[in-house]
């Protein structure tokens, strides 16, 4: 199923010609940038500007000692530079991008229409509650989808994020054991080794001690090392799933009943929803609080593209404790809550105004465009598509578990096997070949792991054209030679292979003026 | 050199002077890891139990925790591991140490493996 183009900037095609050095630096229309800093004149400048008149300073020692440090640049050139930059990045819009545990699924133009509708675009969170019952009724109608498809009977619109939106659970949690007297006594949470890595150091952050799960043969929680960490001590379990493995944890509804047996709570990190939405209700599943991504399951942008935003579903053991503020609808329409009177304190606010807005309209747009049909087939094309990469891989890559996988398609490096070839090297390799990496060397408890998720967005077309290009890569690492020609990858990238160990052990993160000018400080 | 003792979660243990041990991570383990780019060292004073965390390495690739081997506290940490990290990959059971633990219970060494159970039990992780 070779299907070459037959461009010469093949490795072969490298390999019979010379490197090709342009005195330019750029790669024909692929510019070479150097930083905005190091462009420029001293004194240049867009627009003109009124001399500042003289003034008596009053900063006494605070006043600038040495110069601004400003770039210099014409508008055009400020336009060609971040115009260039922003051709340099490799998107969701460029191509097929299967960073698993990302979720980087198509953003639907809708949503952006519909964000920037001026009654949504063009608010302000202290305006009048009169003037945004809109804004509120859409957060309320939000919330009650996301209510009603996860079948929980509360749900916190405010994290800013998936980790946030642990912490909000997390703190919920912690309220409900103070409440009850137990804060002295319930110090410790269980996390399996195939949960989000968020997930134990949100735990920390809240001041618990953090106890493994390990991990059983077919990577799933080890139900009878659960069965043996539970104790009045444990205040409650962090558990994702579909886990990191891409695998669903069958045991879930056993666990969620022995942790509640035990007198603690049970956290389901819900970054992997959108492999059943629509299909399971964590409700169902004695699920007391879970996060809910809407820059993954539900298609607004991120990475890079858009803040996250990471609503919390709560049990009705936790309900009492949502953060403020929440919408609640009256006779007189929409109203925010802001403080609270009663025994069931919660535990204030975890941002400053009441959510990610922008994304909730990209979300509820999302929604209504698709249906309660529409979103339980995008879980299960999500699915049906990392299985069908897994089925059409399994014979020349190592999947790490046997049987189906959810949303995500997980090898490990046995393939690679005496070829010296390693999971970077092969990553790299497909830079060449046009696609962003996989992501490698996680989940931790699979060796040389590389997870493949290929979210529903992607054709029939795209998937083969990506796993034909998988195979090959496959099929080289046994060729004689292999280890040289993979270890040169990435050779058609802008830049080579890059000193990563160098970058993280003297990453420089502040760019310096050469040595003739003035530090900027 | 003193006699190399090895947990299941691959830190080497040897007797430094009387009751106080070096602790690192093993030849296997570094490997395994890949760069080592920076380690969290414990405070000095500082009492840990046995296998509770008292040190992280962080890699390239990930970043883990390293349990204490014995109960006891900690007397010494290398810092030289501050400022030149990969000393665990070039080193490692020699300049690439970890801490120093003063062992409140010497007993516990003698359930640790020694060098041949140790490389029994790597080849048996496959």
């Amino acid at each position: 199923m070779d299907k070459s183009q037959g461009r010469t900037s093949t490795a072969a095609g490298e390999a019979a010609l010379p490197p090709v050095v342009t005195k330019s630096g750029h790669r024909a229309l692929d510019q070479s940038e150097p930083l905005i800093f190091e462009q420029g004149v001293p004194g240049r400048i867009g627009v003109d500007v009124a001399p500042a008149p003289k003034v008596a300073s009053k900063l006494g020692a605070f006043a600038r000692k040495g110069e601004v440090g400003l770039p210099c640049l014409s508008e055009p050139q400020v336009v060609r530079h971040f115009t260039r930059l922003s051709q340099k990045n490799y998107g969701i819009d460029s191509g097929l991008f299967p960073l698993g545990s990302c979720t980087m699924k198509h953003n639907p133009r809708l949503n952006e229409k519909m964000a920037r509708l001026p009654g949504f675009a063009d608010i302000h969170p202290l305006q009048p509650v009169k003037t945004v019952q809109g804004a509120l009724e859409l957060i309320d109608r939000l919330a009650h989808w996301l209510k009603t498809l996860t079948g929980m009977p509360a749900v916190a619109m405010s994290p800013a994020a998936g980790a946030h939106g642990e912490l909000c659970g997390m703190v919920a949690i912690w309220s409900a054991i103070a409440a009850k007297g137990e804060s002295a006594t319930r110090k410790r949470v269980l996390v399996p080794e195939s949960a989000h890595g968020t997930n134990p150091a949100t735990a920390a952050l809240l001041g618990y001690q953090v106890d493994p799960i390990p991990a059983t043969a077919d990577g799933r929680v080890d139900l009878a090392a659960f069965e043996k960490k539970l104790g009045p001590d444990v205040a409650a379990i962090m558990l994702t799933n579909p886990n990191t493995c891409g695998l669903f944890e069958r045991d879930i509804r056993k666990i969620a009943d022995l942790i509640h047996k035990a007198g603690g709570y049970f956290y389901c990190d819900g970054a992997n929803y959108n492999a059943i939405a629509g299909r399971v209700r964590p409700a169902d599943l004695g699920v007391d609080a879970m996060h809910i991504n809407l820059h993954k399951t539900f298609s607004t942008p991120h990475g890079g593209g858009g803040p996250g935003s990471g609503p919390v579903v709560l049990s009705e053991a936790l309900a009492a404790y949502a953060p403020l503020p929440y919408v609640v609808h009256g006779k007189d329409g929409f109203r925010l809550v802001e403080t609270k009177e009663g025994a069931a304190q919660p535990f204030g606010r975890l941002k400053a105004f009441n959510g990610q807005m922008g994304m909730f309209v990209r979300a509820m747009a999302y929604m209504l465009s698709h249906g309660a049909d529409g979103i339980r087939q995008a879980s299960e094309d999500a699915v049906l598509n990392a299985n069908y990469v897994q089925a059409r891989l399994k014979d020349v890559m190592t999947p790490a578990f046997g049987g189906t996988c959810m949303h995500e398609a997980l090898f490990d490096d046995r393939f690679l096997e005496g070829t010296g070839v390693s999971t970077l090297d092969f990553a790299k390799a497909m830079i060449d070949e046009g696609y962003h990496p996989m992501t490698m060397y996680f989940p931790l408890v699979v060796h040389g792991a590389m997870l493949v998720e290929p979210t529903e967005s992607e054709s029939r077309e795209s998937l083969d054209t990506f796993i034909d290009t998988l195979r090959h890569l496959a099929a080289e690492t046994k060729k004689p030679g292999a280890a040289d020609f993979f270890h040169a990858a990435p050779r058609l990238a802008p830049r080579r292979r890059l000193d990563e160990t160098r970058a993280a052990r003297a990453p420089v993160l502040r760019w310096k003026p050469p040595a003739t000018k003035q530090a900027a400080e | 050199m003193a006699e190399l003792r090895f947990t299941k979660d691959h830190e080497w243990i040897r007797v430094a002077d009387g009751d106080t041990y070096e602790v690192g991570i093993s030849d296997y383990a570094q490997g395994q890891l890949g760069d080592v780019v920076f380690v969290e060292l414990p405070e000095v004073g500082k009492t840990i139990a046995k296998g509770g965390q008292a040190a992280v390495v962080e890699s390239v690739k990930a970043a883990s925790d390293i349990y204490a081997p014995v109960s006891g506290s900690v007397v010494a940490v290398n810092d030289a591991l501050t400022g030149e990290p990969g000393l665990v990959n070039t080193d490692p059971t020699g300049k690439g140490w970890f801490f120093r633990i003063k062992a409140t219970n010497a007993a516990e060494i003698q359930e640790l493996m020694d060098e041949a159970a140790y490389d029994a039990f790597v080849k048996s992780q496959g």
